[in-house]
């Protein structure tokens, strides 16, 4: 009969030495290494197994295989990409268009998104009704089935390259993709790129001089409307004294198919609408939560305070919500980038799918899954490490 | 004398015609101030742009029930597709005669979750009820008993297969769940880094990683000669991945106890697990209901990923009507079928996540 600890302490035996059953300290090292114990069997028992699966289906391990030739084509890429190249590039090919669809869905989802939250706190009852159908319907069908509608309506709604719709000069609309106008390239381009850059650079110092002149005078500084300019202004500027180019790459209907300008796939359009209009509800949600959260005495406090409506926005109402909005809002684009791997079911060219040609050609499935996996905790740890960077700055000190 | 007392009473002013009644409302509601009258025109303008022609086409101009090619020739919706196809659609290969059993399990599933909404139900009953009928659903599904034909499982498909996935995953990732936030929150550091390790490797990862490694990897795990069926591999796929999610849920409603509940315990006498079975969880879990059930429907959603390897849910069971030759070029009808079934799942979850809230927050 095991006595309960409690008794030992209540009980005239005081003295006596406690066994080591009874002990918590020892028991709880006991608990650990029998718990390390059966994970360390568990791991050797798979791995020999594996091991000697590998073996007997005579499967190569290790990476080698990135080097070899992947002898696959890949529909889009954002770098040089042929057959001949190697699966490693054809990784990262895929890498890549994962981070590309990833970064423009999140862009147009946070927009998209903040338009939503704010109609549905809307005064106006149509606009509010309307806006929260909108997130019930989309929050409760699951994406897959989103991407594959919108897919199968670009192939079934759309004409062939032939009959491409037309809507506006510069446009065409058809089953293999959305063909647009783009300026053609010149070197004019890079500069300005640079010049946006720059000027991004001097609009954060600006910022920071202002808050710290405002603090110490109290004097404002227009911010946002030179930064604004600045935006906008030094490449403009930077295109006009490269001399202007207007050159523009026109779409041509070329056999079956557009050449030039710029095409987006059908893939790539549904996976990106499906994606965004997905996250897009639960990111509203995420807005609305965060107004709100700031309570309207807040508003009416700054306002009794003389401040302006952009200056109350800016300056009360903003700071506050947003520590309510980032959190939430990171872990969706996370999310968003998660669910992009779903590309695989409808044929975009994302790391899983080229992840999946490659394990289907090597048969290295063990190498393959660990890439996917390693890529995408890679995404997700930097997101982490971000949120933990912004909560540690923006949490609220309280005196 | 009725109209003495018409004559002592004040005389009632009733409010202007403009700013009552349905006058009123659409005043307060849609009109309030130029912004807001231009946005209502915007949208009305756009309502009625798209709800009649879409109205057109999916009642008006719709065929219910013919074959594909006569669904070809009118311009409305083909929801034939959906009619025509419907058994299969919601029970794949389930042999034609014996679909009744699915269907039954379906109902008896319903029935079930039925009566676990109403809280008052929440008793000892219920559980062996569902203990009972999961054991019922699990015989019809497999049969070989009682004079049931038995049906092999790489048979079963569509909606019962959706549900299963569904149901057995969760009742079973919620335990894991639990147990892995006690872990996160233990003192004892090996278990506590292995728990972290874990939460935080599956939760980094798309669940799509996780069913290409339980349907092509796990196959290399196991000793030579023994095979694990693909659905149960796909369902411990998706146990794995949302007991992570639910651990963290936990886990945030274990740090919303008070120290003090734990102190309490521990001058009562109660050992650890006395003291989670009756103090700690008790309360922990009820709090964290609502984020439950988020994470239960986002699980219900996250099945139908298990159509990327080839198994024979509802989505798959829809794409394989879609590429017979009859019905090619009808997704949108039967996409939206689709749709509506899994739109009236999570609907009635977020629902009742609603309602469960309404009370808990009302303190009984």
């Amino acid at each position: 009969m095991v006595s309960l600890p409690s008794e030992n302490i209540m009980g005239n035996n005081i003295s006596e030495k406690t066994p080591f059953w009874l002990d918590p300290k020892k028991r709880s090292i006991f608990f650990q290494l029998l718990t390390l114990c059966m994970v360390g069997l568990l791991g050797y028992y798979l791995v020999s197994n594996t091991l000697q699966n590998l073996e007997r289906q005579s499967i190569a391990t290790g990476f080698g295989f990135l080097q070899k030739e992947s002898s696959f084509e890949i529909g889009e890429s954002l770098v040089d990409y042929s057959a001949a190249s190697s699966y490693g590039r054809a990784l990262i090919v895929g890498a890549l268009n994962t981070l590309y669809v990833s970064s423009v869905g999140i862009i147009i989802t946070v927009i998209l998104g903040t338009f939503i939250g704010v109609s549905r706190l809307s005064s106006n009852w149509l606009v509010s009704k309307l806006a929260s159908i909108y997130i019930e319907v989309m929050q409760d069908i699951p994406v897959l089935l989103q991407l594959f509608f919108w897919y199968a309506i670009f192939y079934e709604t759309f004409p062939s390259p032939r009959q491409a719709l037309n809507p506006v000069p510069g446009l065409f609309v058809c089953n293999r993709g959305v063909a647009f106008t783009i300026p053609e390239a010149h070197s004019a381009h890079a500069y300005m790129a640079l010049a946006f850059f720059a000027a991004g650079i001097i609009v954060y110092l600006l910022r920071r001089w202002s808050r710290k002149r405002q603090e110490r005078t109290g004097q404002l500084f227009p911010v946002f409307r030179v930064s604004v300019g600045l935006l906008l202004g030094l490449p403009l500027l930077t295109w006009w004294m490269a001399g202007a180019p207007t050159e523009l790459n026109m779409p041509k209907l070329v056999g079956f198919n557009f050449i030039g300008g710029l095409t987006l796939s059908p893939e790539f359009i549904a996976l990106l609408l499906g994606l965004v209009l997905y996250t897009a509800a639960f990111v509203a949600e995420v807005v609305r939560a965060g107004i709100q959260s700031v309570s309207k005495g807040q508003t009416e406090a700054a306002m009794s305070l003389g401040l302006r409506p952009p200056m109350v926005l800016n300056l009360v109402i903003l700071p506050q919500a947003l520590r309510v909005i980032i959190p939430p809002l990171t872990s969706q684009m996370l999310n968003l980038t998660k669910n992009s791997s779903l590309a695989v079911a409808i044929g975009f060219p994302d790391f899983v799918s080229v992840a999946n040609t490659t394990i289907n050609q090597t048969g290295q499935a063990i190498e393959g899954v660990a890439l996917i996996m390693l890529v995408y905790l890679i995404f997700s740890l930097l997101t982490s490490a971000f949120m933990n960077w912004y909560n540690k700055r923006a949490a609220l000190v309280e005196r | 004398m009725e109209e003495t007392i018409q004559k002592t009473q004040t005389e009632k002013i009733k409010p202007p015609v403009v700013s009552i009644g349905i006058i009123g409302w659409v005043k307060a509601n849609l009109f309030n101030g130029w912004f807001n009258s231009a946005l209502t025109i915007v949208t009305l303008y756009l309502l009625w742009k798209t709800i009649p022609p879409l109205f057109r086409w999916a009642f008006i101009d719709s065929v219910w029930r013919t074959t594909g090619a006569a669904c070809r020739d009118t311009g409305g919706a083909c929801w034939s597709i959906v009619t025509e196809n419907l058994r299969f659609i919601l029970f794949g290969f389930f042999p034609y005669e014996l679909q009744w059993r699915p269907l039954l399990a379906i109902l008896i599933l319903f029935a079930l979750l039925f009566f676990s909404r109403d809280r008052k139900y929440w008793k000892k009953l219920l559980g062996y009820a569902w203990i009972a009928g999961l054991f019922i659903m699990g015989l019809l599904m497999k049969g070989g008993l009682f004079g049931l034909t038995p049906v092999e499982s790489t048979q079963w498909g569509g909606l019962p297969l959706t549900l299963l996935l569904s149901v057995f995953g969760l009742t079973a990732a919620y335990p894991l769940g639990v147990v892995l936030a006690l872990g996160r929150q233990s003192k004892m550091r090996a278990i506590k880094l292995i728990c972290i390790v874990y939460i935080e490797l599956i939760r980094g990862v798309p669940l799509i990683s996780l069913l290409f490694m339980a349907s092509i990897i796990f196959p290399l795990f196991l000793p030579e000669g023994l095979t694990i069926n693909k659905i149960l591999r796909a369902q411990v796929a998706i146990i794995l991945f949302t007991a992570a999610y639910i651990a963290e849920v936990v886990r945030g409603g274990l740090q919303g106890m008070s120290l003090g509940q734990y102190e309490a315990a521990e001058s009562l006498g109660l050992n650890y697990y006395l003291t989670m079975r009756l103090v700690i969880l008790p309360q922990a879990l009820k709090i964290v209901i609502p984020p439950t059930v988020s994470i239960l429907i986002s699980a219900f959603k996250d099945t139908s990923l298990v159509v990327i390897i080839a198994l024979y849910d509802l989505l798959k069971t829809t794409q394989t009507v879609l590429s017979n030759p009859e019905w090619m070029g009808f997704s949108r009808e039967v996409y939206l079928f689709v749709a509506i079934l899994y739109f009236l799942g999570c609907f009635s979850m977020s629902n009742f996540s609603r309602k469960l809230e309404k009370e808990l927050s009302r303190g009984d």
